[in-house]
Parts: structure tokens; C-alpha cells; sequence
């Protein structure tokens, strides 16, 4: 009979009707799956008792090969075996060039703007690769519940942008998985420690991985964590820590900087030994065998192993400390740090990292399972498995969105850290008499002028009916779903002419441009107003000559003598050469108000002809 | 008029309850539904319903409402394992006949 789990009161499923759901943690190097089962959350190991998934897919003529055996393979067959997929997903062709070198696999050339890896299965894409991951550790958790899953949560990295969360749950949907949402890595490790059902505070993520380092500041807010601050290091990790202990042992033993691959292989492989052991115990005994024949034995404490990789874990802690500093946050404002990463089992990390925030680090959850057993939480309370009066837990979007307004300006539409999904209009109008058309182009950034920010898309509506300039009304609405992903539409109100746009973006950001982008927003936000209110005197500029010309040639020559005319034109001609040469937008706004003052009698005939002709033909007691 | 656990079944409860954190017990019960008439129930208990009748073996508080009981009665819950996965099983002496899949059953 089928094997059943403990539900919570008032939630047992109908036969058949089990709300089975999944957390997958899609790593660089290893992947998890995790649920909960009886209100346990735990991540799934195979039939071999093995949790991690190494994320390594090897094509071959006879299929697909994923985890251990593939990764075994790599060595032999470079170019069918691909590893770390996860740093070219959502990635287009011309970001590999900043990858480049490191790849060791050779690129299909396409008109595509998605790279396409040379495999004797032929090309596949970087979004097919994962699916294969995916398909693993989906059938490994529909045979471990019994049943087929109704949905899952996948992690992502807080800095991810929307081409690499959409090419993530494209990866999921081609693996043939409901996605009910992706989730930020730092917050499902926050959400597996509970901290979600915690007081409102700050909290830090610190995550150490074999090749990486990622920090990141979240503050938990009416139930809704939102990321003030990311940071890191993308090539710094315990593999470093690892070279620093076999540099040690060649110095000790005599080997020189000569030595063969396999030796420098084996003495990686003894290093990382060492240092595990030391996690442990205070001393570990080291041999090996060397080249010329013989052995070398020796001896390594805690305090040298410490020693030997101090330098490497201080620059993880200067890390944080920039990445405090683009949050605006004391160290002594951390109310927990939550440690991810195999390489947090180093006790002198673990050290350090305390000493620095001033708090005890978590660490009761394994470091390598800690944000699939996020997942999985989140992942149970999205299936329904959770009474209603639990909260749902809300996610951010990382980087405002926002469209180019005339002189390319950014005008914010849905600014960072709003929950997500959410949906925003703002109204729109024309700048010109009689136009028709208006281009959209969406915008992602937190800078005030276009060319600083990134493009997303871009758009235009047609079809606006003729109309004097500012008589239309554009209604612009974002939308961004539970996953990040954008959905822009405009409308013109009065005739319902509609265009839209789903943001696909095929351009990623690498990691640091995205804290580049967060920080020089920062460091730049007084020059940035200062250029956007030169920006606004300049279009403000434009618009005043525009209207004046325009009037100008309806009725100019009915209205002013030759003379007057010479004026009013020298002035427009002064306020246009002020707007083109001034760099501050004090001084055109001075010449607008020269051309305004100089023009005024102009304007009052203006006034004085229009009202004329309107009451023309009429009695005076008709306004009465 | 009693309802027992494996020795397995026992030591899960308690190691569930205590992660959870809060709860009585477990509840077990049948409710109409399902391919062959009746279908079990295993839940987490915050409180007591007033038909509920509450047992007691190996240190684990059973609750099960009076209806159920009568279908219930001689059950014992066990835990095990099949292949990757594993859960709860209702041995239950009164079944006459059940669904393929086992989760649902007639008296």
C-alpha cells in the first residue's frame, strides 16, 4: 500500500491528490533536491545514498550522462562533458568572450543569439544542458514521494538578471517542471533557519563555496525579505584555501614548482583532506609519496593550516565590509549570518566571520543543504500544503525598471526592492503637434540618465490619433510575475491602440557589473541629479522653442510688426543657443524665463486674438 | 477498542513532533473520498475536537475521532521503507478491499 506522510491538521490530501513539491538548489558545480515530508524538510539522496548531484552533463552517441560518472568522464572527453553550466545560462553570444577563455568547449557559430556547445549529440544550449540536471533530480524526488510532483522552486543567485531567470525556468520547463517560483539563494537559506518567521531585522548570508564567494545583506520587512546589498568575490573559494595548504606541503617536502599534473593533483586532493580533518581535530599527518621514490611524512596543526589561509578568509571579510557599506549597514545591525557553502566548515572562517559581525554564525544546517531545504519549505507552502495563515514569502526585484523619457531621461516605474509580482502604470504623453508614434524603450538600472543604466527592450506604439502635444494619454503598465519577469505594455486611452513587449532580454550581466551598477548608482546619485535636472531645462528648453515656432507660424505675421518679430525670433534664437552650450540647468532656466518675459506681450495677444475669434459671432450676454 | 504503533511508527512521531516544535500528537482517521470509498488520515494535532477519543502508546498520544475509530480499531501504524521512498503504512484489520494503490479501501 502506498507509504503515507503526516500532514498538518486539516490538510490531508484526497488519494491520489497529494500536493507532492520539490526545492532544487541548480548549483554551479553540485545540485540538491529537497522536500518536506511530515513536516521535515531534507534534501533526497539516490539509490547510493548520495545528496549532491555534481552539475556535470557528458553527451555521448548512445545518451545523456548527468552527476558522478559524467564528471568522472571529463578528463577524457572535454568537449562532449560540460561543467558549470550555470555561468553561461542566460548568456548571449557576445558574453562569451568574458568567459572565454576559461570554456573549454568549442561554440557552434549561429545567427542565434544564444551560444550553442559543439557535442557529438549535436549543439545544445546552455538552457538544454540544465534541463538535463533538472530531469535527475525531478525523477529522484518523484520516486522518493511516490508520485509525480505538482511543482517546484528552483534558487537562483540574488544578482541573477531577467535573462538568466527566465533561461532558468525555460531550462525547468523543458524538463518538464511547473515552476510556482524562483527564489533569491540568500533567502531560501534565510527561509530554511526560519528567519522568515522571525522579527523584522537584518541579516547577512555569507557564502563560501569551492570556487566562489558570495555575500549578501537582506532585510527582512513585514514578512518580505528584500536584498539591500550583494557582493563578492567570483574567484575566491575553498579551492584557494586548498592551494594555499599544498604550497605548504611542496615548501615542506621539497617539491618543486616542476611537478608533474597528477602530483599537483594528488597534493590538492591531500590538502583538502588536511583541511577537513582539521575541522575536526587539532593536528593531521600528511604523506607523500615523491617523484624520485620515497615519502614524505609530516605534520599540520590548526594554527598553521590557519595561519596559511588567514590572508584568504580576510578578503572574504573585506568583501563584506564594502558590501555593508553599499547597504548602509554596522556590522553590530546584523542580527544573524547564515553560512553557505562547504568551505563555512573551516572553523576559522567561521571564526573570523563571527568576530567580525559581532554574532555567533548559523551553521546547524549543513552548509551544502541549507538552500535546497529553503527551497523545499518555500516549495511546500506554494503546493498548499501549509495552513493559510502562514504567510507567503514575498521576493524583490534587484534592479528598477523603469522607460527613456525625452533627453534621455530614466523614468522609474518600479522601483528596487518592490515585492514582487506588482504591476505599476504611469500616464504618458506627446511631445510633438500631430504625433503618432511613440517609441518605448524599458530601461533596468538605478541611474538617472538612460546611458548609464541597461537596455531591456524596446518597442513602439503607432496608431496614436493626431492631437496637439501633450493631449494623448500613453498609459505605460509593468508587470513583473512571481519569477522576475517583466510584461510591458502601453496604451493610448481614447482609441485603445495597444503594443507590448515580454522582456527576454538575450544579454546577461556578469555579477560584478550588477553590484558596479548598484554602487556607482551611489556614488554618482549627486552628479546623476544634477545631469537629470540639465536634461529636464533642456527638453523644458525644446518645448518652449517648439511652441513658440509653432505659434509663430500660425499667426506671427498677423500679430507682430516686422520689428516685434525680430525680437521675439533673436530671443528664441538666445534660449536655443543657451540650451545647446549651457552645462548647469540654473542658467537655462534663467534664459527660458528671459524668453517667457520678452515674449509676454506676444502671448497676451495671442490670448486676446484667440478669445476674439471665439466670441465672434456671439452676444456678450451668451458668456454671462 | 485500541489502535497501536510500530516501534519504527513511534519513534518518527516523536522525531516530527519535536522538529515541529508544537502539536499533541498524531491524528489518525478515514474520510470519504477516493476510489474505494474511505481514505486515511494523518495529520499533526494543535487541538482536541470534542468527539475525539485520545490513546496513548509508546509515549505518542493517538487521537482519533469516535466515527473513525470504528474503523480503525486493531490498526496498527507503521513506518517503512520502499526503495527511495518511505512513509506510513495503516495496518488495519477491518479493510476488505482496496484500491490498487492502496491509499484508499471499503470496510
Amino acid at each position: 500500500m502506498a507509504l503515507l506522510q503526516i500532514a498538518e491538521p486539516g490538510q490531508s490530501a484526497a488519494p491520489h491528490e497529494h500536493k507532492l513539491a520539490a526545492g532544487i538548489d541548480l548549483g554551479t558545480t553540485n545540485s540538491l533536491v529537497a522536500t518536506v515530508r511530515s513536516g521535515v524538510a531534507e534534501t533526497l539522496p539516490d539509490e547510493e545514498g548520495r545528496h549532491l548531484l555534481p552539475s556535470v552533463v557528458r553527451y555521448t552517441p548512445e545518451g545523456v550522462v548527468v552527476g558522478e560518472e559524467a564528471k568522472a568522464a571529463a578528463a577524457e572527453d572535454p568537449h562532449n562533458t560540460i561543467a558549470s553550466v550555470k555561468r553561461l545560462i542566460g548568456r548571449g553570444v557576445s558574453d562569451l568572450k568574458t568567459l572565454g577563455d576559461r570554456l573549454p568547449y568549442e561554440f557552434v557559430d549561429t545567427d542565434s543569439a544564444v551560444p550553442r556547445i559543439k557535442t557529438v549529440a549535436g549543439p545544445v544550449s546552455a538552457v538544454e544542458v540544465s534541463a538535463e540536471i533538472l530531469k535527475v533530480l525531478a525523477a529522484r524526488a518523484e520516486k522518493t514521494l511516490g508520485g509525480p510532483l505538482t511543482g517546484v522552486v528552483i534558487t537562483v543567485p540574488a544578482y541573477f538578471d531577467d535573462a538568466q531567470r527566465q533561461a532558468t525556468k525555460d531550462a525547468a520547463r523543458l524538463a518538464g517542471l511547473n515552476v510556482f517560483r524562483l527564489l533569491n539563494e540568500p533567502t531560501a537559506a534565510a527561509v530554511a533557519y526560519g528567519l522568515d518567521r522571525g522579527a523584522e531585522g537584518i541579516h547577512a548570508v555569507y557564502d563560501l563555496g569551492g570556487g566562489t564567494f558570495d555575500i549578501s545583506i537582506l532585510r527582512l520587512n513585514k514578512g518580505v525579505f528584500e536584498v539591500m546589498a550583494t557582493g563578492g568575490d567570483s574567484a575566491l573559494g575553498g579551492d584557494d584555501f586548498d592551494r594555499a595548504i599544498a604550497e605548504w606541503i611542496m615548501q615542506q617536502a621539497g617539491i618543486g614548482g616542476d611537478a608533474s599534473p597528477q602530483l599537483l593533483r594528488s597534493l590538492m586532493d591531500k590538502a583538502r583532506e588536511a583541511k577537513e580533518a582539521l575541522a575536526q581535530q587539532d593536528t593531521v599527518e600528511i604523506e607523500v609519496a615523491l617523484p624520485g621514490g620515497g615519502q614524505w611524512k609530516g605534520q599540520l596543526d590548526r594554527a598553521t593550516m590557519n595561519r596559511l589561509i588567514e590572508p584568504l578568509i580576510r578578503k572574504t571579510i573585506s568583501a563584506c565590509r564594502r558590501t555593508l557599506r553599499d547597504a548602509g549597514v554596522r556590522p553590530a545591525e546584523i542580527e544573524d549570518v547564515v553560512m553557505v557553502g562547504g568551505s563555512t566548515r573551516t572553523l576559522r572562517v567561521r571564526e573570523l566571520v563571527g568576530e567580525f559581525f559581532g554574532t555567533e554564525p548559523l551553521v546547524d544546517i549543513d552548509p551544502d543543504k541549507v538552500v535546497a531545504i529553503g527551497a523545499a519549505l518555500q516549495a511546500d507552502v506554494l503546493a498548499g500544503n501549509k495552513p493559510e495563515d502562514e504567510m507567503l514569502l514575498l521576493d524583490v526585484i534587484p534592479l528598477s525598471l523603469g522607460i527613456e523619457t525625452m533627453g534621455g531621461l530614466v523614468e522609474k516605474i518600479v522601483p528596487r526592492n518592490t515585492t514582487i509580482p506588482v504591476a505599476r502604470a504611469q500616464e504618458f504623453t506627446t511631445f510633438k503637434d500631430g504625433q503618432t508614434a511613440m517609441a518605448i524603450h524599458v530601461v533596468q538600472g538605478e541611474r538617472e540618465l538612460v546611458a548609464d543604466n541597461r537596455s531591456l527592450a524596446r518597442f513602439e506604439l503607432r496608431g496614436i490619433p493626431p492631437m496637439v502635444a501633450g493631449a494623448a494619454r500613453i498609459r505605460v503598465t509593468f508587470s513583473v510575475d512571481a519569477d522576475g519577469l517583466l510584461h510591458v505594455e502601453a496604451e493610448e486611452l481614447s482609441t485603445g491602440v495597444k503594443a507590448s513587449v515580454e522582456v527576454k532580454p538575450s544579454y546577461g550581466l556578469t555579477d560584478e557589473e550588477i553590484a558596479g551598477m548598484l554602487q556607482s548608482s551611489i556614488e554618482h546619485a549627486g552628479e546623476d541629479m544634477a545631469a537629470r535636472r540639465l536634461t529636464e531645462q533642456k527638453v523644458e528648453a525644446a518645448r518652449v522653442v517648439e511652441a513658440l515656432r509653432s505659434a509663430l507660424a500660425t499667426d506671427g505675421d498677423e500679430l507682430l510688426d516686422a520689428a516685434e518679430r525680430q525680437r521675439v525670433e533673436r530671443a528664441l534664437h538666445d534660449l536655443q543657443q543657451t540650451a545647446d552650450s549651457a552645462s548647469d540647468a540654473e542658467t537655462i532656466k534663467q534664459a527660458i524665463e528671459q524668453l517667457e518675459k520678452t515674449c509676454e506681450f506676444y502671448v497676451e495677444r495671442r490670448m486676446n486674438s484667440n478669445i476674439r475669434k471665439a466670441m465672434a459671432g456671439h452676444k456678450v450676454d451668451e458668456f454671462e | 477498542m485500541a489502535i497501536t504503533l510500530s516501534e519504527a511508527a513511534a519513534d518518527r512521531i516523536r522525531k516530527f513532533l519535536d522538529n515541529r516544535g508544537s502539536g499533541i500528537g498524531v491524528r489518525l482517521g478515514v474520510k470519504t473520498s477516493g476510489c474505494s470509498g474511505l481514505a486515511y488520515v494523518l495529520e499533526f494535532v494543535d487541538e482536541l475536537n470534542e468527539d475525539d477519543v485520545v490513546m496513548e502508546d509508546k509515549g505518542v498520544k493517538i487521537i482519533v475521532d469516535k466515527k473513525s475509530l470504528v474503523y480503525l480499531d486493531g490498526t496498527e501504524l507503521d513506518y517503512g521503507k520502499e526503495g527511495l521512498n518511505e512513509g506510513f503504512k495503516f495496518n488495519n484489520p477491518n479493510v476488505k478491499d482496496e484500491c490498487g494503490c492502496g491509499e484508499s479501501f471499503t470496510v
